[in-house]
């Protein structure tokens, strides 16, 4: 078995190799990240709140930018795990860490009863199928006010300290610390992922899913282990929310929230992993930066900024800089 | 007579309403392709029109009628020329995120203008209160709404099956190639299509106003309903969008009616059922 | 029956009043190169179709070696050996070739679901991708992105992607389809190049071809098989010619 051409210097693992590997703007960029706890101590708690959006826009982004999966009901995951959590430290244990697990497993759960039905549609029924999952959890919800707390969300959520040393308080450093490192550590699972076969196949679905069974894939165990898998991660973000703002309310599963997070992994770019993470941060600062604004105002903005985006730049922040560099380096 | 009569009225006349709403969407996306989430941005319009022109100017009720019809469809009309015409080979996302940009555009604007609150308008008198029959009350309002509703379905389903741009149009929907390659200017057939859709829909709005009310969030609450009409109907069915509309709008009542604590659970769930069933609606194209 | 490599009974297929496959009865000796031929609408891509899975078959039976697999769902068939490519490209534009021949490799050996192990990892799968588009002589462009390769090699990459999952039989639609004459040699040296242990049906219309890699022709017209024989008997047949009438004609060469 020939392991390399003649004349071809590199094998193909090698080079394969040299692709994933860590680019020096990954690491600038997550360095950066450890900034707010120097720069700018009082916005901790945003910076907090954009970590745990980001990491929602992450798994939003496996299964619509890595997978081809349009989700108008995402937030159904998300609220499900804030829920979880929002009820343990309720009923009495509010550690987190065991939180964040039973949200997971709950959210977890719900996305592999749902990944059946995902799985078998396409286009506009698949889309209209998630826009009603979100909503009935959102009903359901709504309906079931003596657990929920209904419109008035759940009271009482207190979280105990991380490790019995590290208190969740104003300033933020803990909530910050928490959902900085949540993020981070996830982020590396995914990006593994994105990496292994798995992430090719994924590829391969979004690209031409008719093809896949003809070279032999079966594509509904593929998108229902993603969507299990992008299920546990909004869960997990959504109890993060909980735990951190100890508070939950109606919105964390409803419509706008999966709005909002599909707006942010858009303006920041599918399929690049980062491009959750950035939408949610330019978008976040923003909506802080405008939140004198009435609300309607800010609507009216977020609904330019969607046109402007489809119809300027279809791939986001992150594909327009990668447009700009290319171009650079076709000039150059 | 049984209350279940009074239910059915109520559900019919609602469904009514929603069919109007629903037929343009459902004849658009199965022509072109086209997932428009702002249909319901235009049945808003048509809504305020009205609300501004009884309310502001004056005008009697039913001269407003035909003004929210037209308002829309022009209003439709500028927006395929400027935004839409450019997306109708995007992907679906696209056309999701470009709608729905315009669907946060409009509901800022009307809350803008109008404010957040209820728009109310008065009917003519003639219009008001109810008939008692066996019973039970028939509020005047929806035998109008209904009788207008059929006439406008009778007119277009012999519109579509009998003239030629009718047939022109069922040509186009089924296979939009075939049907460029008989000669047919399917991009012209599309945008009067898609304005007398939209008209449509800004009838509707305006006929909604008294059964369900008008305020600026309608776009996107109305959209839910008629995106399920559209879906379980089947796209590009005139009889799926109408028989959806009636099943739609009888079950969300009678749910209401009977069981008040489940609320709109029950259509949602019904949805995701009939279109597990039958992923292309119940009269689409397989 | 196992020293078919594939056969059909009784296959049949209609879309209301239209009769796509009539009757259609195959028989596919092991490592025999048939190529079926037949006007447009005849039903060849259909009856591919129909083998593969992709459409169901009013009535009528697959078997492929010593198993009936009317029933299996078509991932289950390549699985089984039973591979085709397409006639227009169909590909994965933002994949280089060698990821998606790599991904055909990955799915056949069963590894393409885990997601805790890096891709680079399985470098004998890589090397497997990587010696198939060598022997295509795809190795100088595989790290580029498929939809930027040209026709040519594109139809190239389709053959490899089949290759991947190391068919027992093929059923290439048109191979050459598409692809100028320049760029065509590279095609026909891969087609010649098939292991004598794959059994090859493909669709035509190029006779040259016919003659040149088939051992046996299929004519089918109108859903059904017309006749079945060798290249020069299928060219002097009068109801070939009559059913061709108006093509281009092929004489035939002895």
């Amino acid at each position: 078995m020939s392991s390399a051409t003649i004349g071809d210097p590199v094998r193909p693992v090698q080079y394969l190799q040299a692709q994933m590997r860590w680019r020096w703007p990954e690491i600038v960029f997550w360095l950066a990240t450890l900034l707010p706890f120097v720069l700018t101590p009082s916005y901790l708690i945003l910076a907090s709140q954009i970590a745990i959006t980001a990491l929602f826009a992450l798994s939003l982004d496996l299964i619509l930018g890595f997978c081809g999966i349009v989700s108008l009901g995402h937030a159904a995951y998300f609220g499900l795990g804030a829920y979880t959590a929002g009820l343990l430290s309720k009923w009495g244990w509010g550690e987190p860490l065991t939180g964040l697990m039973l949200a997971a497993l709950t959210a977890g759960l719900f996305g592999f009863l749902t990944s059946f039905i995902i799985a078998r549609f396409r286009h506009l029924a698949l889309i209209m199928i998630t826009l009603g999952i979100g909503l009935v959890l959102q009903e359901a919800a709504n309906s079931a006010g003596w657990i929920t707390g209904g419109f008035d969300g759940l009271q009482g959520i207190h979280t105990w300290p991380i490790l019995g040393r590290f208190r969740f308080d104003l300033y933020g450093y803990t909530d910050y610390g928490y959902s900085l490192a949540g993020l981070f550590l996830i982020f590396l699972i995914a990006r593994r992922l994105v990496h292994s076969p798995f992430g090719l196949a994924l590829c391969g679905i979004r690209d031409n899913v008719e093809r896949m069974p003809a070279i032999g894939a079966s594509t509904h165990a593929h998108i229902q282990t993603i969507y299990t898998i992008a299920a546990i991660i909004a869960g997990i973000a959504g109890a993060m929310l909980a735990q951190t703002s100890e508070t939950v309310s109606l919105e964390t599963l409803g419509f706008q929230r999966s709005a909002d997070v599909l707006v942010m992994l858009i303006l920041g770019g599918t399929g690049r992993l980062y491009g959750g993470l950035i939408g949610a941060a330019v978008y976040m600062v923003a909506r802080d930066q405008f939140s004198g604004l009435n609300p309607q105002y800010w609507y009216f903005w977020i609904g330019l900024l969607l046109i402007a985006v489809v119809m300027l730049l279809p791939n986001g922040i992150l594909g327009g800089l990668s447009l700009l560099t290319r171009r650079a380096k076709a000039a150059s | 007579m049984p209350p279940v009569f009074g239910v059915l009225f109520d559900g019919v006349a609602y469904g009514m309403v929603l069919f109007l709403m629903s037929v343009g969407l459902s004849v658009t996306l199965g022509m072109m392709n086209f997932v428009n989430l702002a249909h319901c941005s235009f049945a808003m319009l048509g809504g305020f029109v009205t609300v501004t022109l009884i309310n502001a100017f004056g005008w009697p009720f039913f001269a407003t009628l035909p003004a929210a019809f037209i308002a829309a469809a022009l209003a439709s009309v500028v927006l395929e020329r400027i935004f839409f015409r450019r997306f109708y080979n995007a992907s679906e996302l696209e056309q999701c995120l470009l709608t729905i940009g315009i669907v946060f555009v409009s509901i800022a604007a009307a809350a803008y203008i109008y404010g957040t609150d209820q728009q109310l308008v008065q009917l003519p008198a003639y219009l008001r209160g109810s008939i008692d029959f066996e019973g039970l009350n028939f509020a005047v309002y929806r035998l109008f709404l209904i009788a207008i509703a059929l006439l406008i379905t009778v007119a277009l389903v012999v519109m579509v099956e009998t003239t030629r741009f009718g047939a022109q149009v069922r040509a186009a929907v089924n296979n939009q190639r075939m049907a460029r390659g008989l000669g047919i200017n399917v991009d012209g057939l599309f945008a009067v299509t898609f304005a007398l859709g939209s008209g449509l829909a800004g009838l509707g709005g305006a006929l909604a106003i008294e059964i369900v009310g008008l305020d600026p969030s309608f776009a996107l609450t109305y959209l839910i309903y008629v995106l399920i009409v559209v879906s379980v109907g089947g796209l590009g069915s005139i009889s799926g969008s109408f028989a959806a509309a009636m099943l739609l709008g009888v079950s969300d009542v009678a749910g209401k009616y009977y069981v008040p604590a489940i609320g709109a659970f029950l259509i949602y769930l019904v949805m995701i059922v009939l279109l597990m069933w039958r992923p292309s609606g119940l009269f689409g194209r397989r | 029956m196992s020293e078919n490599a594939l056969a059909t009974r009784g296959l049949n297929k209609s879309f209301g009043s239209l009769v796509v496959a009539a009757d259609v009865e195959l028989n596919l000796p092991q490592g025999v190169r048939y190529a079926l031929i037949g006007p447009n609408g005849a039903g060849k891509t259909t009856l591919i179709n129909l083998i593969t899975g992709m459409l169901r078959p009013d009535a009528g039976r697959i078997i492929l070696g010593d198993d009936d697999i009317t029933a299996l769902p078509p991932e289950q068939r390549v699985r089984l050996g039973l591979v085709r490519t397409y006639q227009i490209n169909s590909l994965f534009p933002h994949l280089t070739a060698l990821e998606s021949v790599t991904l055909a490799v990955c799915e056949r050996r069963r590894v393409a679901q885990t997601w805790w192990r890096q891709l680079t990892a399985y470098s004998q799968e890589i090397d497997e991708a990587h010696d198939i588009l060598s022997a295509l002589t795809l190795a100088p462009v595989c790290h580029r992105l498929t939809r930027e390769l040209g026709y040519g090699q594109q139809r190239l990459v389709e053959i490899a992607l089949a290759l991947a999952t190391r068919p027992k039989v093929l059923l290439l639609d048109e191979p050459a389809a598409g692809v100028p004459r320049e760029e065509s040699r590279e095609l026909f040296a891969a087609i010649a190049g098939l292991s004598r242990d794959i059994t090859v049906l493909f669709i035509e219309h190029d006779m040259d071809i016919v003659f040149r890699f088939a051992t046996r022709v299929i004519v089918m017209v109108g859903g059904r098989v017309l006749l079945e024989g060798t290249p020069p008997e299928i060219a002097a047949d009068p109801r070939v010619r009559a059913v061709y009438l108006g093509k281009a004609r092929h004489e035939s060469v002895s």
